[in-house]
């Protein structure tokens, strides 16, 4: 970031006009009408459609793998293999701000020697219709040696258990391991004496929870429509969360120079973290290279969920201690997590977040990464958080409860706020936890009496926020407007947002800029929309394009005046004398200043080139009650209230939209949704009729609280807010159907049979 | 199997096409006329993503046969503005920001209308149940029933 920037006025300093308003949704119009192009609504002349071909195993070794019969199939026009792909090296090198092992990736996009999980690719095929695509898949031969799997977290780091990789040596344990297990890796993080810090305590609770993985859920399948021209270049049209990470994977994957691949993001139709990986893009671009013609992949639900990247399950063992007047004095966590068939789950932000909430002296986090036969897993919003923070809010809670203290008061009494050092690494700047648990001891919600079987849970959560590499572009037009180009694939609304922004720097009319999400070749590396960075990284460099903007209009005007750059001032949108001592000039208003441009040096344009740093991190809390059915094991959720610091809600519909939904998919994770396997590895639930996930008529209206305590790093304090909303429900949900019950459940989700069975073994 | 000719009406336009006799409704209306609008999100019936109205009934367009739509009237997505005029349901989804990703939203509002058509009066749950077969997995459904109450109560009065 550029630190001479000024940041850290408050939005109190003047009347915001557009920051913090509910203004019209640019790209609104085209997404009611049905004109809004997603990843499938695209195509091109003489395209091809392209199939992929999947295990039926969770584990086997591909013996042979012949494609003679498809490829003699009238209409198919090419097929490939993991022989089209070239291996790569093992080492994790940059993508971005991502760490990525090109050699794992390459296998998991198309098996290799071994198919590693029920949907693994192990062939791909293009024809000229579906239907015969599809057949051709039926006539490519694979020969397995069927393999043992394993499946479940503990199973799979216990000795003995199948291998996935005979390579895999865990690290980070001394001394390094001589035999492979599937245990890719441990890690630590400690902070003062645990042991001294339990000697401290009244009262200790351990206990150990589990989670499912579960699968994001976003509604529109992957798709992508590649082209390869004869000339070495191509284009690549796909839905996406970041197109310079889908770039920079796809011409590894495939081999090719950064700037011969094109990638234009589709309008995207939801992604929670599942579209920041890439999947049918390099199969694609590899058919069309074959071909030299445009191929067209769609995954199919099922293949959404047998073969993209659902999140971990974990396995978290939690340890806490305090004194009888409520004081956390020591915190100890051991979390395994599934990072399905290849290294890289969440473990790492788990053990970050999972005590980040609380100002405790002593801690001890430990975290494994652990292989299975699964699908590679993938972020689902604040990965790897709500596992670990939804195992600490339970005990949280438990030992509240123990002490006989307000669950509100017992977090209060331990908030970290400003100062607070983090068992992670630093120490915090402004939070707003404080304020979200003072909000959520006013609300109403909190004060309504409950009947028969029904309870209240509070759970809280953290997440970090994130900032990184943003390019912003804006142009300002003839006419005076402007086009503002960034880089970030809009998911919920942040075009809106920049564009509140922008305006406000500008003092024009909101309406008067036209926001475009660029490709690929248009602006220099965005990293990806996830982690919460959009309105705070890419608003950042949107301020940043539209001051640097504002200084070119005011140098135009400065030299037609004859005056000093900074006798000339900007407000209200046009570019005024600094001063009478300036000389008497009549304001120039922005669309003057355009209009004028080719005389003054031609057009102008406003950029901004930053690595965002400074991201405020964001607590939250929910309250839920529940009514447990105690004959069907039913929950239903009664109310539901969302209190989250946002720093400044630019827009504050959007920051609603993300605590609603944020708040809703925890429900689902907590009562419903996980993914079964069968005895033979294979997923059983890969529809959306089985794999529920919550309907409109499941819920109540979900009610939202946005507090606001300013980020000091971002000049109208953005924090970002699209994480956090999925930490603190689990646990809440969890802990309002405890107190309806009257007994502490330790697993997710809790559907009905879990809570019938956990009822009969409380009666007993 | 031979193609099989149809003819239709879509959104109050005349189509002519040759239908693959295994393709759906849904298949015809995004690759055959290029009304993408409506949406695969499953095929299976499942999301409500692909609803369309045919003859007057709501349904999931993944799951009627192209052939089906042989001298039936389809009303899409495409056909809910009159010009430049947005349905009062299209604008209210607007003024709530009933969208994050919006790709839910064709098959939300189709279902709204139908269920407006028949019930302009709709209590909260009613409209809930309407919608169960519609997901969105961005919202959590709040601004979207709101958008749906005010949309009735704005049309119950013009
Ligand atoms: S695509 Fe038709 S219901 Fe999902
Ligand atoms: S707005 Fe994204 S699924 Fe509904």
């Amino acid at each position: 970031m550029d630190n001479s920037m000024d940041v850290g006025y408050s939005a109190d300093d003047k009347e915001l006009k557009f920051v913090g308003k509910r203004t019209n949704r640019p790209d609104g119009v085209d997404k009611v009408t049905g004109r809004a192009r997603f990843g499938a609504d695209a195509r091109l002349p003489g395209m091809l459609y392209g199939k992929i071909l999947r295990s039926p195993h969770a584990h086997a070794r591909i013996i042979s793998i012949d494609t003679s019969k498809a490829e003699a199939l009238s209409g198919v026009k090419a097929v490939v293999t993991r022989d089209d792909f070239e291996d790569r090296d093992s080492e994790f090198v940059p993508a971005g701000e991502m760490m990525v092992n090109y050699r794992d990736m390459v296998r998991n996009i198309m098996a290799r020697e071994k198919v590693l999980y029920d949907g693994h690719a192990v062939a791909a095929v293009a024809a000229t219709s579906v239907t015969i695509a599809k057949q051709a898949l039926k006539l490519i031969d694979v020969q397995y040696e069927v393999l043992p799997h394993v499946i479940d977290v503990v199973e799979a780091m216990a000795p003995g258990a199948p291998l996935l990789h005979d390579d895999l040596f865990t690290d980070g344990v001394e001394p390094k391991p001589t035999k492979p297990s599937n245990v890719a890796k441990r890690l630590e993080f400690n902070m003062g004496d645990i042991a001294s810090g339990f000697a401290e305590a009244d009262e200790i609770l351990e206990k150990t929870f589990d989670t499912k993985p579960v699968h994001q859920g976003y509604i529109e399948p992957h798709s992508c429509l590649a082209s390869f021209s004869e000339n070495g270049s191509a284009e690549l049209w796909c839905s996406t969360q970041g197109q310079y990470l889908v770039r920079a994977h796809c011409s590894k994957l495939v081999g090719m120079e950064i700037s011969k691949l094109r990638v234009t993001p589709s309008e995207i139709g939801g992604g929670f973290g599942g579209k920041t990986v890439v999947f049918i893009e390099p199969i694609a671009l590899a058919l069309s290279k074959k071909t030299y013609r445009p191929i067209k992949i769609t995954m199919t639900r099922d293949e959404v969920f047998r073969s993209s990247g659902p999140t971990s399950g974990g396995n978290v063992r939690v340890k806490v201690g305090i004194t009888k007047d409520g004081k956390i004095m020591a915190c100890e966590a051991e979390l395994k997590y599934q990072a399905g068939a290849f290294q890289g789950s969440s473990v790492q932000p788990g053990c970050m977040c999972a005590f980040a909430p609380y100002d405790v002296a002593n801690v001890n986090v430990i975290g494994w990464d652990v292989l299975s036969n699964r699908p590679k897993v993938a972020a689902y919003r604040a990965p790897g958080a709500p596992i670990s923070e939804y195992a600490v809010e339970c005990v949280i809670d438990e030992l509240a409860e123990r002490i006989g203290m307000d669950p509100v008061d017992f977090r209060l009494k331990n908030a970290a706020k400003e100062g607070t050092q983090t068992a992670y690494g630093p120490k915090f700047g402004p939070v707003g936890f404080v304020e979200v648990l003072e909000a959520t001891k006013a609300l109403d919600h909190y004060k309504i009496p409950l009947g028969p079987n029904q309870g209240r849970g509070i759970g809280s959560g953290f997440w970090f926020n994130i900032g990184g590499e943003t390019c912003v572009n804006l142009n300002v037009n003839e006419d005076g407007t402007l086009t503002l180009i960034t880089g970030s694939p809009d998911i919920g609304g942040s075009r809106a947002s920049m564009c509140n922004m922008a305006a406000e720097e500008l003092g024009i009319d909101v309406g008067l800029i036209n926001p475009i999400i660029a490709d690929t070749s248009v602006l220099g590396f965005n990293f990806l929309s996830a982690g919460s960075r959009t309105t705070f990284a890419c608003g950042l460099a949107t301020i940043e394009a539209a001051r640097n903007a504002i200084e070119n209009m005011r140098k135009r005007v400065a030299q037609l005046w004859d005056i000093p750059l900074d006798a000339v001032v900007w407000e209200d949108g046009a570019a005024r004398p600094a001063s009478s001592n300036a000389g008497e000039f009549e304001p120039m208003t922005l669309p003057e200043i355009a209009k004028i441009a080719p005389k003054t040096g031609g057009p102008i344009a406003g950029h901004a080139e930053i690595n965002a740093q400074g991201a405020g991190p964001g607590f939250g809390t929910h309250m839920v009650d529940v009514e447990v059915d105690k004959e069907t094991g039913h929950v239903k959720v009664l109310r539901y209230t969302v209190i989250q610091d946002a720093g400044k809600a630019i827009h504050p519909s959007f920051v609603e939209g993300q605590y609603q939904g944020g708040a809703v998919q925890c429900i689902g994770w907590a009562l419903n949704e996980e993914y079964v396997y069968g005895e033979d590895g294979r997923l059983q639930n890969s529809g959306f009729l089985d794999y529920r996930i919550p309907l409109a008529s499941d819920l109540p209206m979900i009610d939202t609280k946005i507090v606001e305590v300013p980020n000091p790093n971002h000049p109208y304090g953005v924090r970002g807010v699209g994480e956090t909303p999925i930490i603190p429900g689990l646990a809440a949900m969890s802990n309002a159907i405890s107190n309806a019950l009257g007994l502490r459940m330790s697993e997710l989700p809790m559907s009905p049979p879990k809570v019938l069975k956990a009822i009969k073994e409380a009666s007993v | 199997m031979a193609k099989q000719h149809v003819t239709t009406t879509v959104n109050n336009d005349e189509f002519e096409f040759l239908c693959e006799p295994k393709a759906s409704m849904l298949d015809v209306l995004r690759d055959e006329l290029n009304l993408t609008g409506s949406k695969e999100g499953c095929a299976t019936g499942d999301c409500g993503a692909c609803s369309v109205v045919m003859d007057g009934r709501l349904v999931c367009s993944c799951l009627v046969l192209g052939v089906e739509m042989e001298g039936k009237s389809i009303e899409t997505i495409e056909g809910m503005a009159d010009g430049e005029k947005l349905h009062p349901l299209q604008q209210q989804f607007l003024d709530h920001a009933a969208l994050q990703c919006g790709i839910c939203t064709p098959g939300v509002l189709v279902a709204a209308k139908a269920l407006l058509e028949k019930n302009p009066d709709p209590t909260e749950t009613e409209v809930r149940y309407w919608l169960a077969g519609n997901l969105c997995r961005c919202t959590g459904y709040d601004k979207i029933i709101r958008a749906v109450m005010d949309a009735a109560k704005e049309m119950r009065a013009a």
